[in-house]
């Protein structure tokens, strides 16, 4: 699953890398983590919640990635997940779960 | 300090050749690199976030000044629930300190102005600062001019505003416990854009909640300038028609010339004057003083604009402005949420300016504002935002965002998780 998870997100960024290159402006090297970033307001720090709302540090992407897909394609019940997954394409998905996943529990 | 090897030394070197060549000038004299400096001003949702991520994501290589004017941080979200009754302003408050295991340092003062040629940032002790990038975060200051009944503190403090919580909030809640039983208390809302879309409209819940339980005879009652309600309209709509129905009236159109403090009187534009028990106005506002006694207020002459890759002022190089001051783009709100955000995005632009690294050239941010319509009922709205290249602003993603089906308790309990976490992502 490592292995797996590593090659998602080679491709991600690969493809992430060609669409800065379409529009000709070079990559940050920061993107994953910038991405999640957006979420610390509510799943806390790096993903290290600090209250009701579950941590998502330390968690596989492959899952957080599927409960991100699930929540988007209304298959998971949500309060407000629904809403923010549908803003975040599959390689930003991607970028985001697996940064999460390096971060300590 | 850390051990720095040749090639860290020539590239930050050569980053700092870059953005400040008084950062080199400075190098020689203490006998190594220079740490490249931000001072940022205001220790809120933006700049407290601000101060924290540059200082966390440049690992050190970045010396952090964070200025605040006061000891503790009070939470604006949340503070109508003080009003409610539900909370006090200590559940809302959070000791600063926190950013020092960051390596942030804290002075508590306050900024008076900035001197963009020579960079440096002067406090109102006479102490002066030295940056290479300032970030100002600093919240909003009302247009008194336009409200010549207010002009006067003793005015302000009969006729409260409590829009920046604190002392303001708790003399509020006072007014409120203090008025008899059939009393009415009345909000004024200027017209858009103000700080916080449903935060008036929160706060009418929030009084009707206390009213309905201590004085049921009592009344509130939204003189809105607004042609309708800003926020959350439907889900508002429904709580004062439903739960609150006799205790909460909403006027729409209701602009004001000026506001009597001795007799708590509205002086309408059109129509009789508005007398009430206790009278809460919020004034119209613009991006706070420091901005806007320094040119950085180039939109309207009243809000920030900048450069949505960096959160640069597209008036004033080197200076960066964060949360309810900036211009808004269309569709984001004036929020705590998205200050903090804004934060971030800045973060990291400053820190790979500094560093010699590439900016972020597809930066997102996301908003959500929960609003409590008793002590444990919560509403949202929440929307994601990207960056267009062609309008060179931010747009938000279609599809995305929206509201609460109705008001619920869960969302409460998640309302509650966010206050905690965001002040933890904040300031510890
Ligand atoms: C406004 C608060 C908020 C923000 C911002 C937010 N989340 Fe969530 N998240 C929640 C809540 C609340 C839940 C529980 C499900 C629900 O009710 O929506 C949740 C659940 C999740 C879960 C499931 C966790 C588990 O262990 O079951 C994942 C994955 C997740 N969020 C990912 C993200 C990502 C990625 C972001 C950033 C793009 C994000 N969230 C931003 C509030 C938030």
């Amino acid at each position: 699953m490592p292995i797996r998870t590593s090659r998602f997100v080679a491709i991600a960024v690969a493809s992430a890398l060609a669409n800065f290159a379409f529009s000709q402006a070079p990559a940050s090297p920061h993107l994953a983590r910038n991405l999640a970033a957006q979420c610390a307001n509510c799943h806390g720090t790096n993903g290290k919640s600090v209250a009701e709302v579950p941590s998502l540090a330390g968690q596989p992407a492959s899952l957080l990635v599927q409960k991100m897909k699930d929540y988007r394609d209304g298959k998971l019940p949500a309060s407000i997940m629904h809403q923010l997954a549908k803003g975040y394409s599959d390689e930003q998905m991607a970028l985001m779960a697996d940064y999460f996943s390096r971060q300590p529990k | 300090m850390n051990t720095i090897n040749r090639r860290d030394f020539a590239k930050s070197v050569g980053a700092l050749s870059l953005v400040s060549a008084a950062g080199i000038t400075g190098c020689a004299s203490i006998g190594g690199a220079a740490k490249p400096k931000v001072v940022v001003v205001g220790g809120g949702y933006g700049g407290a976030t601000a101060a924290k991520y540059i200082a966390m994501w440049s690992e050190g290589k970045i010396d952090v000044t964070l200025v605040e004017r006061d000891a503790q941080f009070v939470s604006c979200p949340l503070s109508n629930l003080v009003l409610g009754g539900s909370k006090s302003i200590g559940d809302i408050s959070v000791a600063y300190g926190g950013l020092a295991k960051y390596g942030v340092k804290q002075i508590k003062g306050e900024a008076t102005g900035f001197d963009a040629t020579k960079k440096t940032l002067s406090l109102a002790d006479g102490t002066t600062l030295a940056y290479d990038r300032l970030i100002l975060s600093p919240g909003i200051d009302f247009m008194l001019e336009s409200l010549p009944g207010l002009a006067s503190a003793a005015a302000r403090n009969k006729v409260l505003a409590a829009w920046k919580a604190g002392p303001e909030t708790v003399a509020l809640r006072n007014q409120l416990v203090a008025m008899k039983d059939g009393g009415v208390y009345a909000i004024h809302i200027p017209k858009a854009p103000y700080r916080c879309p449903p935060g008036p409209y929160e706060r009418a819940c929030q009084v009707a909640w206390y009213f309905q339980q201590a004085k049921p005879k009592s009344k509130v009652i939204i003189l809105d300038a607004n042609e309708d309600v800003t926020s959350k309209k439907g889900l508002f709509t429904k709580a004062w028609n439903g739960q609150f129905k006799g205790l909460v009236e909403y006027r729409n159109n209701q602009e004001i010339q000026d506001v009597d403090a001795n007799t708590n009187t509205l002086k309408m534009t059109f129509g009789e004057d508005f007398k009430a028990d206790v009278l809460n106005v919020l004034p119209p506002m613009r991006a706070g003083n420091i901005a806007t006694q320094n040119g950085l207020n180039n939109a309207n002459n009243r809000w920030c604009q900048i450069d949505w890759l960096t959160y640069e002022s597209t008036a004033v190089p080197n200076v960066h402005i964060l949360g309810d001051a900036l211009q808004i783009a269309p569709a984001m709100p004036k929020s705590g949420h998205m200050a903090n955000q804004h934060g971030k995005v800045c973060a990291a632009a400053v820190v790979a300016l500094l560093t010699g690294d590439v900016v972020n050239a597809t930066p997102m941010v996301a908003n959500t504002c929960y609003s409590f319509i008793d002590d444990k009922n919560v509403v949202h709205v929440s929307s994601v935002h990207r960056y267009d290249v062609a309008q060179k602003t931010m747009v938000t993603v279609a599809g995305a965002g929206g509201l609460s089906a109705e008001q619920n308790a869960l969302e409460g309990v998640y309302a509650n998780s966010w206050a905690k976490n965001i002040w933890a992502d904040m300031l510890t």
